[in-house]
């Protein structure tokens, strides 16, 4: 290529080297930020502060209405939860409740990893995960809960039944999508070591797939929670034991409001509880920490 | 000359790829990689495969890595058929997610030496670290690859392999995704392992440049379908040779073969 010079017009630029400029007056390049620009960076801090405006806005509407058939304070709330917490009752609602919860939840997803170990494994069994998903993800829970009383009767089974239902599909799909979406590269490097098998699942598929796992775990957490509060409450009315739902019910049906709320508002600390504490330590161990998430 | 023949004089072939076609499906089309191609690696050779995209240059690694098998020749690593991927021909590969995200570097290069067996645990890890020290890593050997710079990724990945001592390593296109600049550093922290451990590297590229830089036998392919133009001798150039007449002359050599005419600017790399 002839040489073109770049400058359309006039004299070349002249060319300069010099010392580099003398960065002691910054002090350290890197320091570290004020107390203040930490605290707002810290997102329990953040949340908690909302959580705060919400209960205050709460507490002073329900005193505005005053009414508290309709909407009992924040105070009488938290008075009524403490109280049923203090006697037993809440407390023996909320095992009863956990119990069927774990065990729904678990069986869930041994059958969803069966199913996506099948899945993975063969093209049919693929093909079957995917039909079955299509057809039963859509499903209502609830609306399998009369099928259940049929086939199982009141009491926990039907309870489990309807749980596994809703952590099933939600998990399996999602542990699917995760498995298809491993780099090809990354699974190549795991079969260059010889890796197959089950070896090759649990070393190389599982951990890489472990981001959209965990979303399934807890989109499975969440819907089993929800499946199982509207499950007692649909037949908490003839059950003797009942869980949260059937304390719930049996409030509302004593027009006790300010108890109905106390429910509510344990079914909220308890999903918060699981979501900001086990889940969220899960996270930063995990996909926080391999910078799969931030 | 027979290949007994060929052997006593040049010296034993490592690894042998005779008469090798390659194929492989798309959802419309069959795809003819490479067609009738024979070469042979002999013991501590950087070989490299050097051609333009399309001549079926990553398709033969993947063969010889064991991914996919000819539809006829054959490829053989010290008298044996390559029938299944195998930890005697570790793959470097060109993407940075080569590196498993939840292991630190240093579980990283562990990682294989104990999924193989090859080692125990106190010997892999010994050897680790000490190929982590060879590629200046040791500072962050407790870091999870997220935190890594493309060229620290790489350099994980090539100890990685080389810990786990193979028959030869497989490199595919290693350093195409990295700047030029870490690009020669790495060029050159490559050479400088070669000095040490004599390894044998079987390297794709599509520099000439490159190829002549990281290779001491360049096999040049020519494209659609992958065939066999030429098998020539760069032993003598290294990095610090870019600017010799000799290197630009098998340079301009290599560009006739791949293109069929002599390139017009007076250094024609094909660097992309």
């Amino acid at each position: 290529m002839p040489s073109v010079p770049l400058t359309p017009v006039g004299l070349p630029l002249p060319e300069f080297e010099c010392e580099l400029v003398d960065t002691s007056s910054v002090g350290d390049v890197e320091r570290p930020l004020g107390f203040v620009e930490r605290f707002a960076n810290n997102d329990t801090v953040r949340r908690l502060l909302i959580l705060i405006a919400l209960g205050l806005i709460w507490e002073l509407y329900a005193r505005w209405i005053d009414n508290p058939l309709i909407l009992p304070t924040l105070s009488a709330t938290v008075n009524t939860f403490i109280s049923d917490l203090m006697s037993g009752v809440l407390v023996d609602r909320i095992i009863t409740s956990l119990r069927s919860l774990l065990l729904g939840y678990a069986a869930g997803l041994v059958l969803a990893a069966l199913f996506t170990t099948i899945a993975v494994s063969t093209r049919i069994g693929s093909d079957l995960l995917s039909t079955l998903t299509a057809m039963f993800n859509p499903v209502p829970a609830i609306a399998l809960l009369p099928l259940a009383l049929i086939w199982f009767g009141l009491g926990v089974p039907s309870l489990v039944f309807v749980i596994v239902h809703s952590v099933l599909w939600a998990v399996a799909l999602n542990t699917l999508t995760g498995f298809r979406s491993v780099p090809e590269t990354l699974r190549m490097s795991g079969r260059n070591y010889g890796l197959h098998g089950i070896k090759y699942v649990a070393l190389i598929l599982i951990p890489a797939a472990f981001p959209s796992i965990f979303a399934g775990l807890k989109i499975g957490w969440a819907f089993a929670w929800r499946t199982l509060i509207a499950a007692e409450l649909v037949f908490g009315v003839s059950s003797r034991s009942g869980g949260l739902g059937w304390y719930i019910f049996e409030a509302r049906a004593e027009l006790e409001t300010s108890r109905v709320f106390a429910g509510l508002l344990a079914v909220i600390l308890i999903g918060l509880a699981v979501e900001a504490v086990i889940f969220r330590f899960i996270e930063r161990r995990t996909v926080v920490r391999w910078g799969m998430q931030r | 000359m027979t290949a007994q023949e060929h052997n006593d004089r040049y010296g034993q072939r490592l690894l042998e790829v005779n008469d090798v076609t390659l194929q492989y499906k798309t959802p419309q089309h069959l795809v003819t990689a490479a067609y009738k191609v024979s070469f042979g690696v002999r013991e501590s050779e950087r070989y490299v495969i050097l051609g333009p995209s399309g001549c079926g240059k990553s398709t033969l690694l993947k063969a010889i890595g064991g991914f996919m098998a000819p539809v006829t020749g054959s490829i053989s690593i010290r008298g044996k058929a390559v029938r299944a991927p195998g930890p005697d021909r570790m793959m470097v590969f060109q993407e940075f997610e080569q590196l498993m995200p939840w292991k630190t570097v240093l579980q990283n290069v562990v990682f294989p030496m104990r999924a193989t067996g090859k080692f125990d645990r106190l010997e892999a890890k010994e050897r680790a670290l000490s190929m982590i020290d060879k590629v200046k890593l040791r500072k962050f050997r407790d870091i999870y690859p997220h935190m890594l710079s493309g060229g620290m990724k790489m350099r994980v990945a090539l100890a990685r392999a080389m810990a786990l001592e193979p028959s030869v390593l497989l490199m595919d296109e290693p350093f195409a995704a990295l700047d030029a600049l870490t690009r020669r550093e790495m060029q050159d922290e490559l050479l400088g392992l070669w000095e040490q451990f004599r390894f044998t590297v079987l390297f794709v590229t599509h520099s000439i440049e490159e190829a002549i830089i990281v290779g001491s036998r360049i096999l040049v392919l020519s494209p659609h379908p992958g065939r066999v133009r030429a098998e020539l001798d760069a032993s003598k150039f290294g990095s610090d040779d870019v600017d010799s007449p000799g290197f630009g002359a098998l340079s301009k050599r290599i560009h006739s073969l791949l293109f069929g005419h002599s390139p017009n600017s007076p250094k024609g790399h094909d660097d992309a």
